[in-house]
Order: C-alpha cells, then structure tokens, then sequence
C-alpha cells in the first residue's frame, strides 16, 4: 500500500493494489473491439462456434496478466533531489526527474479511475515532446500529497508564477491595428480557400443535388445543347467573359481574405504588461493571451511576396513547447518595420544592425544543391530524348515542349540556388544569433544565445567529401538550423554558442 | 575483436579531446541484433531455394553475403563511428556512419535522465543513457553502449551538476 507522501528519502514504493485493479480494467477496454470483430465475424450470437468464448476468456486472462507483470514492475521513489521511477520487465527503463525541472504537477482522472477514486499523476518538466513523467494510478491523497511535495522541494527554487489575475494597470500599449490598417492587411490576405471548402462541400453533399455535379459528359451535353448559343458569340465575347470569370475570382479571393483577417483581427491590441505580453483580438470570438516575456525563446519576422514589396511585415514569437498548443504566435501580424522594432527591444532582443557580422553559407553547398536538383528534371528530359526514335513521327514533335519545359525547369531551380546564396545569410553577436532564409517570402530568425538547449552539427556523405555541415539547434518550441556552413566555422559557432550556454543554468535563464 | 578500422570516429569534428569509445561489448550487441535482424531473409532465402526455380545458391549465395557483411563488417564499424565525451558541464554524442552527427547538451539544460536497458543490452551488462532537453530539435539525445554501471554513475554525475547550478 502507498505510504505517506512526506515519508523520507530512498524508500521505493508500488502504487496501491487498487491501482492494478484500474490498470487491468483500462487495459481491458482495449480487448472491446477485437472481441466485438470475433464474435460478429464468427456469427457466435447465432450458435457458431465455441471455441469464441474460451478465447476471449483467455485473451481477458492474458490482458489482466500483463497488466500485473506491468504493475509489479512499476516502482517510484520520492528522493531528496528527484523523483524516480522504474518500469518494465524486458524493456526496463529507470527514469530521474530532478524537482527544480518539474514546470507543474497535474493530476488527471479518467472514468475508470474516478470509479476508484485514483489519480493519476504527471509531472510536466518543458521536455520536447510526449516524454514527461506519469505516476499512475494513486489514490487522490496520494497525488494530492504528490503534488504538495514537489511544491514544497521547488520553493526554494525560482517561483513559477501561480495564475493570477492580470493587473489593469500598468500596462502598455505596444502595438494595435485600425481598421484601415486591418482593411489593407485584408487584402494582402488573398484567399481561394473558399473554392477548397465549395468543392468539399460539393463532394460531400453531392447526394443533395438534383444532378450528378460530376458527369462531366452532361456538361458537355448541356453547352452543345441550351449552351450552344456561348460558342456562337464569336471570340471577343468568350474573351469578355473568361476577363469576366477572372474578375469574379479575384474578387472572391479579396472578400475571403478581408473577411477572415476582419474576423481573426479585428481589435488588435498588443500590451506590454507586467505578467509579460497580451494579445487581444477577434471580431465573434474574441481571444486574450498573455505570453510571459521570460518564457520567450525566439523570434520570427515573416513577410509575403507582395506585401514586402511595400514594406509589411509579421512578427511571431516561438515560445516553450506547453504553450504550443494554445495555437499561433503572432504579436505583430502586419506592421512597417519601425513599428516591430519596439516589441522586439521589449522581448529582450533586438533587430539585426548596421554593425552585424553577416555570413554567408559555403557557395559549394548550393552549388551541389542546384546540381542535384537540377539533375533530377534533366535526366527526366533525357530520358524523353532517347525515348523519342521509338514514337510515331507525329508525336515526336509533341515531345519537344516537355522536353524543353524540363530544361526549363533545371535551368530555373538552379537559378533559385545562385539567389539563395546572395540572400540566405547568419550572424551572431555577443548575445543573439540571426538567421535569414527564403527567397521570394524571406524571414528573419532571432534567437536568445543562452536559451538554446543543445547544438548539433550533422554531415551527410556529401557534406564530407565537400567540407560544410550543418547546424542544428535546440530551441523549445520551435526549430533553428544552419545548413552549408564551412565546418571550421561550424565548430567555432558552436563552442562560442555552448561557452554561453554553460554559464547559465535552465531554471535561472533570464526573465 | 574489436581493432581499428580505418575510418574510426577520432576527432571529426574537432574540439580539443579525443572521443571516449564504447564498451567493448557494445560491438556484440549490435552483432546479435543484426543477426536477429537478417535471419528472416535467411530463412525466406533457404524456401527459395528449396522451390528450385534457379540455378542452385542465387537465392542463397547473395543473401548470405550480405547478411554476413552486415552481421560481421557493420557493427564494427558503427562501433567506431561512436563515442563520447564527458566534459565538467556537457556531454558530447557522436555517432553515423554516412551521416555523421556530433551533438553537444549542457548539463544545465537537461531535464531529465533515462537509464534504459533492453533485453539485448542487458545479456551483455550493457545501457542506454538518455538526457531530455527542452529543445524540439534533439528532445532527447541517446547514447548507448555504455556499460550499465558507467551509465549509472554518468547519470548520478549529470545529476549533481543540475542540482549544483540550480541550488
């Protein structure tokens, strides 16, 4: 039986037996549908075979035998510094989660466990991904006592801050848009997504309509016959109306656009409030978030294709991985550049300056890339080449503009490489890294050298023989890789980027 | 059983120290998996054949070949590809054969630790040490082939350093 939760240090324990009893029940849940299939698929209920019985008898017995191996094999310390668990019998894994990572403790209660009053307990510790801690099942005053333990070993530590209230005052307001400045953002957000959603819903409902909205033959029929009169108006009336269809589209677009981003933004407010920064925003739905400043972890400037050409751009935040859920990111969606600025100084980073060290990636990285994306429509040209003495004088002519459309295509995407080398560039400073991708829609990366979590460097066959590697950096809640840098410069960023990184322990990083 | 191969992992990536090389046994364990791995195609090979369509050992001969090289030739030279290096305050993981990776966590990003020890690893006295970070690139950075006591104490190590910094 679950001891005390204060009890001292170095004790291992099981959880309650009760907690088997939940396990083999949850676990049993798992057998409904295949002993649903056998019985159906065997006509059991009819008087078929037998032996249906005996086996799903022996698959509950077997169910409930694993559920034990994995109950007996499953044991958990409360130890001065950390929390432990061991689990499994073949596959053993033995798990230590110091408290001062330990973010929260939630206690969750399925139905089953509800039923027999147990709890399960996960500790939440920011790792990436699924992998944090679960102590399952406890009864509630264990997880309750759980729980007040980690509290009690954390205090000492760097409070994470409880839920309260946001003060009113106090707060600042770093960025809002009007609705002329929503009314333009609307238009940059040019969207056929409706045209998506029609033919969905045509595919979907298509038993509602009177005709077969697919048969593409009754078109056909349907223009030769009563449409007969659209082909006898000659070509500057079909011009008129393909312009016309055209019009229609765009404006389609523009009013799915203005409407979504009205719908999405209406109100924007950003604030600089001492819980860290909130957003407000939304015409029906109308949402308010508060990202702690501290819990920053990166910063993205992004942009359009069109609408850099007249100077509009977005920043986002990329913030630690629980709060990933709680949708986008964005704190400035449409803005000029001097207006980004301040919320990114009040982030605690600062946009690239005059006197940033620019550095672009080794030419030979996107040389081997244009060579090797340019090869794979050549050969596919080739291959049309040699393949063309064998096909009837007619076509062989149809062959040439595929042909040369290949060649094209090659000649186009070795091009993009070229560019992107002129374009795509890093620098570092004393305290941040920037990083510029992209060609058409470029965006800036800024990330916090000390909130980094780990650094990579990767090469492939190719990579090696040509001397560049790549960079990979952890960062919680988002991504940040430098590809084809020369691997002598790699190292040399990653020892400048690891000696800051040592300096500062995780739960004391700046906020 | 376990010589120098040419291509040995060494310094690649260059940061002062030589890397610390895997227990010994490291090498059978992946023997073992490999050959567990192959036997499936070694057995679909004999049933070929026995059906005796083609000449005799065109099935066999190849297969045979190739599972050898890989249950032989393979796992040494990943052997040699890995290693590690334990540093005051980070750890560093190096392994790939083709794509070679050289990964770096600072103790004081890790999160939590895993000891892990699959049947395989456990006939020979072998673990798994896992540091989780918070990171979405590299969440959790696995080094196998350490001896499971060695695993321990790294673990305990890394342990204390985390506690260190923080209190």
């Amino acid at each position: 039986m679950s001891g005390e939760a204060g009890a001292p240090d170095g004790e291992w324990r099981r959880t309650s037996p009760l907690g088997y009893l939940v396990r083999a029940i949850m676990a049993l849940r798992n057998l409904l549908f295949p002993a649903a299939a056998m019985l159906f698929g065997t006509n059991a209920l009819r008087g078929g075979a037998l032996w249906v019985f005996p086996t799903i008898a022996g698959m509950i017995l077997l169910s409930a035998l694993f559920s034990w191996i994995a109950w007996r094999h499953f044991r958990y310390r409360i130890g001065e510094s950390d929390i432990r668990v061991e689990r499994g019998l073949l596959h053993r894994t033995a798990r230590s989660v110091p408290y001062e990572r330990i973010q929260d403790v939630s206690l969750e209660q399925k139905l089953v466990p509800r039923l027999f009053g147990m709890v399960e307990a996960r500790f939440e510790t920011g790792a990436g991904g699924k992998e944090e801690l679960r102590i399952g099942f406890v009864t509630e005053a264990e997880g309750a006592a759980l729980r007040e333990t980690v509290r009690v070993h954390k205090s000492g530590a760097v409070p994470v801050g409880a839920a309260e209230a946001v003060p009113e005052e106090e707060s600042r307001v770093l960025f809002s848009m009007d609705p002329r400045r929503l009314a333009t953002f609307g238009l940059f957000e040019f969207s056929l997504v409706v045209f998506a959603v029609l033919a969905g819903a045509v595919q979907q409902f298509d038993f509602l309509l009177p005709f077969d909205f697919w048969d593409f033959r009754g078109w056909i029929g349907l223009l030769a016959g009563p449409g007969h009169w659209l082909e006898e108006l000659g070509m500057a009336a079909q011009a008129l109306g393909a312009a016309i269809a055209l019009f229609l589209l765009a404006l389609v677009g523009l009013v799915t656009g203005l409407g979504r981003t009205v719908l999405r933004d209406y109100g924007f407010l950003l604030e600089e409030t001492p819980k860290g920064l909130r957003r407000r925003r939304g015409l029906l739905t109308r949402s308010d978030t508060v990202m702690p400043i501290h819990r920053v972890q990166a910063l993205k400037v992004t942009t359009g294709i069109l609408r850099r050409r007249f100077g509009w751009h977005g920043l986002s935040v990329v913030s630690l991985a629980q709060d990933a859920k709680s949708a986008s990111h964005v704190v400035v969606p449409f803005a000029k550049m001097a207006e980004i600025a301040p919320v990114v100084e009040v982030a605690g980073f600062a946009l690239p300056g005059a006197e940033s060290d620019w550095h672009r990636c080794s030419p030979r990285y996107n040389l081997d890339r244009a060579l090797l994306s340019a090869a794979v429509p050549l050969l596919c040209a080739l291959g049309l080449l040699l393949a063309a003495p064998f096909v009837e004088g007619a076509l062989r002519f149809g062959l040439a503009l595929p042909v040369a459309g290949l060649v094209a295509l090659a000649g186009f995407v070795a091009l993009r490489e070229r560019f992107l080398w002129l374009h795509q560039r890093h620098a570092i400073d004393g305290r941040l890294i920037y990083l510029r991708h992209g060609w058409l829609a470029p965006r800036l990366e800024i990330a916090s050298r000390v909130k980094l979590q780990s650094v990579e460097i990767v090469q492939g066959p190719i990579a090696r023989r040509r001397g560049y590697a790549a960079l990979n950096f952890g960062v919680a809640g988002g991504t940040l890789a430098m590809h084809g840098i020369p691997l002598d410069s790699a190292r040399a960023i990653r020892r400048a980027v690891l000696g800051s990184i040592a300096e500062v322990d995780f739960s004391r990083l700046p906020g | 059983m376990v010589e120098g191969d040419g291509d040995g992992a060494g310094d690649w990536a260059g940061d002062g120290d030589a890397l610390t090389p895997l227990h010994p046994n490291y090498v059978k364990s992946i023997r073992l998996a490999s050959l567990v791995g192959a036997l499936p195609f070694v057995v679909g090979a004999l049933a070929l054949e026995m059906a005796d369509r083609l000449p005799r050992g065109a099935f066999l001969l190849p297969v045979l070949l190739v599972a050898a090289y890989a249950v032989l030739r393979v796992p040494l030279r990943r052997y040699h590809a890995r290693g590690f290096q334990m540093g005051a305050d980070r750890l560093r993981v190096v392994r790939g054969l083709l794509f070679r990776s050289d990964t770096v966590v600072p103790f004081g990003r890790v999160q939590h630790i895993d000891v892990h020890q699959g049947p395989i690893e456990r006939a020979y006295g072998l673990a798994t040490l896992v540091l989780h970070t918070a990171g979405n690139h590299n969440a959790s950075v696995a080094l196998p082939g350490l001896g499971h006591g060695d695993a321990l104490a790294m673990r305990e190590e890394i342990r204390a350093h985390v506690k260190r910094e923080t209190m």
